[in-house]
């Protein structure tokens, strides 16, 4: 065979992409019409965009009321946001003194402040625990008063946001501590504890979140001895701690049951116990690895605390349905669940980015 | 040096009784049952204590006694003078049946949002992820008042209702269509559906033989098709195309003819909907992802087409990982419906709640809602279970 | 060689449900001996020596290890795991503590000494295996090779009189093995008793008292290295050398 000369003295020069390949044209070209499929999804899809969104937008911006004395001010027009401007602290706060709204105010900004913070991975650790606790207490201190000067407000007129934020995180903070025993218990050899362990999760899991409320709301009181009573806000607390405890449950097992059995037989061949075990190797694993189903977890009990409107408690979807009750200002539904839904996704949406970008780190951490 | 041990065995010691392992066990599961039972007892004692207080009744005994209430819309006939029994059929029919519908409309709704998420259209991509972005981040309660408070107070009275399609038409008092009218050719055409079915497993199943002997292949896809379509379509053509509609018309404040849906359901089911489809179209996307793409490369470097490579490779192993969540998701969407208590549809916990209000016994009602929904976890669960045990892929 | 022996198995068997995995299997072990044990995959070797720190439960037969004999008391079974380390094939090294927490975790909780002088013990042992700098590095860090060598300092740090390895090497790269086979020697240099399933023959040559060969549950055949090479008497081991040291 010839000697073929492959050597090149020169590096061969630049070229740039002829604007087909690269550009805005070509993206659309990609993107939107490569395929004759796609590029009728594509017409059809900016169809129905073109026929919904300006209709959406006169509504919303153009014929929007903004600010008005009464429901009557709006009849003409689009939106009514003079209504959110007018009851847009009720639907926040519900029935709290009016002269107290700084607390619940705090309070809002303390839990956000928390949940923020928990989101740090550097604090992680006993750290987090005193600030959750510190927080909590100043929580109490701030909603309840009656000392350093503030008046006292009972439970039943913590409405609006403020009782969304405690229900949720006080449903998942005391819920997880019995979690971890149920999952310990189901994993456990001894049939009697298994058992309890296995009917209890089962069976919370397997009804509706409403019956349990209803079971706290009506029969909790006939549990307790004659005389004895229960606060209602504490009633609906307790239900959402039971209720929530099951499904962090089932995902604390499953982070129990992927831990390699390895780890197991290290830890007793160096002759730990059952519980220093646990608590020592097993736990601190386990739960490092389902932090992400932990927050999807978390997310879903702050949605789920929107059902004690129909146990009677106003949070901020009971505070929003209260608002439209008001003579002055008649069927602005779409308004006030349209402000509501935003406070909700906002909270929503930024946790589960959170847990989305978890997972993805997590998921590199273990590829080594 | 390391020798064979003497092989005199000597008697072992039998540890003492509080280090043996199993006698510990047994210490321990005594200790816990017995603070279980007690704490059981307690409550049940206060509870007896406190019904007895308060006059209330205790037992089943309510459930023959006359239930004087109304209700809306039910499955099967139901009049005040019936049972409190009746009712409670009447609610959890109402419950299995707009759980039911919410499941296929479901799955049609999220798989479709599924496949669009991955779809190579960015338009089609980035609107799906709006879609279920949005839905997915607000409770489902909110979406139900939002379509209760569209369907019954913003929708337009009958005189002037929308119509989306012909003889469709939306108003406060509910959508109401078109039904075809019963007429006898309509049996012989489900027999005929009938037939057909079977005929397309006869040919499916002969069609594999076939193939297995001798290797070629039988349509046996769009015969099959063919005979579930083209049998009834025959019988309805020969019978002279038995299509009467029974049209809905406005008479005075409402409509007469036709069929209706209360504005309570159809915000229930489309809130459902919409709702459970967004964590649908999310299992999907992760489920087709989950098949990893050097399956279809391998697919294809053995030469099987596209369509080939997504039903006998892709799709069996996809459906393995989309089969578990998606069961779970068809079980919340049947304790959701529950919420429907909030919106007033007559479900099994509403008529529930109704009873409990009247005759006082709240325990009883209580106790037979979660029976009733455990009992409908635990089937699925089973099911689902059934499913993994037959297509768990072997491993070592 | 002391007289009484530090492991004795007499008449153990032991069954995986309808399996026979170890039979009749009767082995004593001097105080200060280093013993190889090798054989097939399947052959039992593994479960034998995970019996004699509990790991796995035999179900006749007596184990004695440092006069405690192996039954289903707690307390024995505490007693020999504090006397007994192990080094397992995958390392099992605690992944979400530090080098030294990994080492002074059950010197801390089990023997209940201040952590001061479990760290000050720890660093000495990490200095005996050669990576001091790793102190406060996490395991996911760590070579193979680094890992292992931190398993058996870990084990170490317990000060037990009898050391168990269960195939160290066969999960690292070849060139790691070196490193930790090299700290393994120094090991039985110095005198512990060590009983080692693997299939490094080169160390079991260099370091080994008493070779054991186990095939399908059973002991076939012991002895010396050099006869044990040399002149071994089973066909069952004639193959298996063959086999193994074929290349």
């Amino acid at each position: 065979m010839a000697d073929v000369d492959v050597t090149q003295e020169l590096p061969l020069p630049v070229e740039r992409p002829r604007p087909v390949t690269a550009g805005p044209l070509a993206w659309l070209r990609a993107n939107l019409f490569n395929s004759i499929p796609n590029t009728i999804l594509t017409l059809a899809a900016l169809y129905l965009l073109a026929a919904i969104i300006p209709p959406v937008v006169r509504w919303a911006v153009v014929d929007a009321v903004w600010h008005g004395e009464s429901g009557r001010a709006c009849r003409a027009g689009g939106a009514c946001w003079a209504f959110i401007a007018e009851k847009g602290r009720f639907i926040l706060f519900g029935r709290y003194p009016y002269a107290e709204h700084w607390r619940p105010l705090f309070t809002i900004v303390i839990f956000v402040a928390m949940i923020l913070a928990s989101c740090d991975r550097r604090l992680w650790g006993r750290r987090l625990a005193i600030l959750w606790l510190v927080g909590l207490i100043t929580v109490g201190v701030l909603m309840w008063g009656g000392v350093l000067g503030m008046t006292y407000v009972e439970t039943s007129l913590w409405n609006g946001l403020p009782l969304t934020l405690i229900l949720a995180t006080l449903g998942t903070v005391f819920a997880f501590p019995l979690a971890i025993l149920l999952a310990l218990g189901r994993r456990s050899r001894l049939p009697a504890v298994r058992g309890i362990c296995v009917g209890y999760i089962e069976l919370v899991r397997g009804v509706p979140l409403i019956t349990v409320l209803f079971m706290a709301s009506v029969m909790l009181p006939l549990f307790l001895p004659t005389g004895m009573t229960i606060d209602k806000l504490l009633r609906a607390q307790l239900a959402i701690i039971l209720f929530a405890a099951a499904y962090l449950a089932e995902i604390v097992r499953g982070g129990l049951q992927a831990i390699p059995r390895g780890q197991y037989e290290a830890a007793d061949s160096l002759g730990l116990g059952y519980w220093r075990r646990t608590r020592l190797i097993v736990l601190p694993q386990a739960l490092a690895m389902v932090i992400p189903p932990l927050v999807n977890s978390f997310i879903g009990g702050f949605k789920n605390t929107s059902l004690v409107i129909i146990i009677g408690l106003f949070d901020l979807l009971g505070a929003a349905n209260a608002a439209l009750t008001d003579a002055n200002w008649q069927g602005f539904y779409i308004e006030a669940y349209v402000f509501t839904a935003a406070i909700y996704w906002s909270f929503c949406f930024f946790m589960s980015r959170y847990s989305q970008m978890l997972e993805r780190e997590f998921s590199k951490g273990r590829q080594r | 040096m390391a020798t064979e041990a003497a092989t005199g065995i000597v008697p072992t010691r039998r540890p003492p009784p509080w280090h043996n392992p199993r006698i510990r066990g047994v210490v321990w599961q005594i200790l816990f049952l017995g603070i279980v039972v007690a704490l059981f007892a307690f409550l049940v004692h206060n509870t007896l204590v406190n019904l007895r207080r308060q006059n209330i009744a205790s037992g089943f005994g309510f459930l023959d006694r006359e239930a004087a209430f109304g209700i809306g819309e039910s499955l099967i006939a139901y009049s005040p003078a019936d049972t409190y029994a009746r009712a409670f059929l009447v609610g959890l029919l109402n419950t299995l049946y707009v759980s039911a519908l919410g499941i296929v409309l479901a799955t049609v709704l999220g798989t479709v949002m599924g496949i669009a998420r991955l779809s190579s259209n960015w338009l089609i991509r980035k609107l799906a992820q709006i879609y279920v972005e949005t839905f997915r981040n607000i409770p489902l309660l909110l979406q139900l008042f939002f379509w209760w408070a569209m369907l019954r107070i913003s929708a337009p009275a009958p005189r002037q209702a929308w119509e989306p399609l012909p003889g469709v038409l939306v108003s406060n008092r509910g959508f109401v269509y078109p039904v075809p009218i019963a007429d006898p050719a309509h049996h012989w055409m489900l027999l005929a559906l009938a037939l057909g079915i079977i005929g397309a497993i006869a040919v499916s199943r002969w069609a594999k033989r076939r193939q297995a002997r001798t290797g070629t292949r039988f349509p046996s896809g769009w015969v099959g098709a063919g005979l579930i379509v083209g049998m009834p379509l025959l019988v309805f053509l020969a019978a002279g195309v038995p299509l009467k509609l029974d049209w809905p018309e406005l008479k005075g404040f409402n409509f007469v003819g036709g069929s209706a849906v209360s504005p309570e359901f159809a915000a229930l089911l489309i809130g459902l909907t919409i709702y459970t489809g967004s964590f649908v179209a999310e299992i999907v996307r992760a489920g087709i992802l989950a098949v990893s793409w050097g399956q279809s490369e391998a697919a294809s470097a053995l030469g099987l087409r596209p369509g080939q490579c997504m039903r006998l490779i892709v799709l069996p192993q996809a459906l393995r990982v989309i089969v578990p969540p998606m069961t779970s998701e068809y079980l919340s969407l049947t304790k959701n419906s529950s919420l429907a208590v909030a919106i007033g549809y007559p479900d099994l916990v509403s008529i529930a709640n109704t009873t409990m209000n009247q005759t006082g016994q709240a325990v009883e009602g209580i106790a037979m809602i979660m029976a009733v929904y455990l009992a409908i976890s635990l089937l699925i669960s089973l099911f689902m279970n059934l499913y993994n045990r037959a297509v768990a892929l072997v491993e070592r | 060689m002391t007289d009484a022996p530090i492991i004795e198995l007499r008449g153990v068997d032991k069954w995986f449900g309808q399996f026979h995995v170890l039979r009749n299997i009767n082995l004593e072990v001097g105080k200060g001996e280093r013993v190889v044990v090798c054989g097939p995959s399947g052959s039992g070797k593994s479960t034998m020596i995970r019996c004699i720190n509990r790991l796995e439960e035999h179900q006749r037969g007596q184990i004695i290890v440092a006069g405690i004999e192996l039954t289903s008391d707690v307390k024995n079974v505490e007693a020999i795991r504090r006397e007994v380390g192990m080094v397992f094939q995958q390392f099992n090294l605690f992944p979400h503590l530090t080098v030294l927490d990994n080492l002074t975790l059950a010197p801390v909780w089990v023997r209940k000494l201040p952590k001061k002088e479990a760290e000050e013990t720890a660093r000495l042992y990490l200095e005996r295996v050669r990576i001091p700098e790793q102190a406060d590095k996490y395991p996911g860090q760590l070579s193979g090779g680094q890992q292992q060598r931190v398993a058996i300092a870990r084990s170490l740090c317990m000060k037990p009189e009898i050391m168990l390895f269960d195939e160290p090497t066969s999960a690292l790269d070849p060139e790691m093995i070196k490193e930790v086979l090299d700290v393994m020697i120094e090991l039985a240099e110095e005198g512990m008793t060590m009983v080692c399933v693997t299939h490094e023959m080169g160390f079991a040559r260099t370091v080994a008292d008493t070779m054991v060969f186990m095939d399908r549950g059973e002991i076939v055949e012991r002895g010396p290295p050099k006869e044990f090479f040399a002149n071994p008497k089973s066909d069952r081991t004639k193959l298996f050398l063959s086999q193994i040291l074929a290349h």
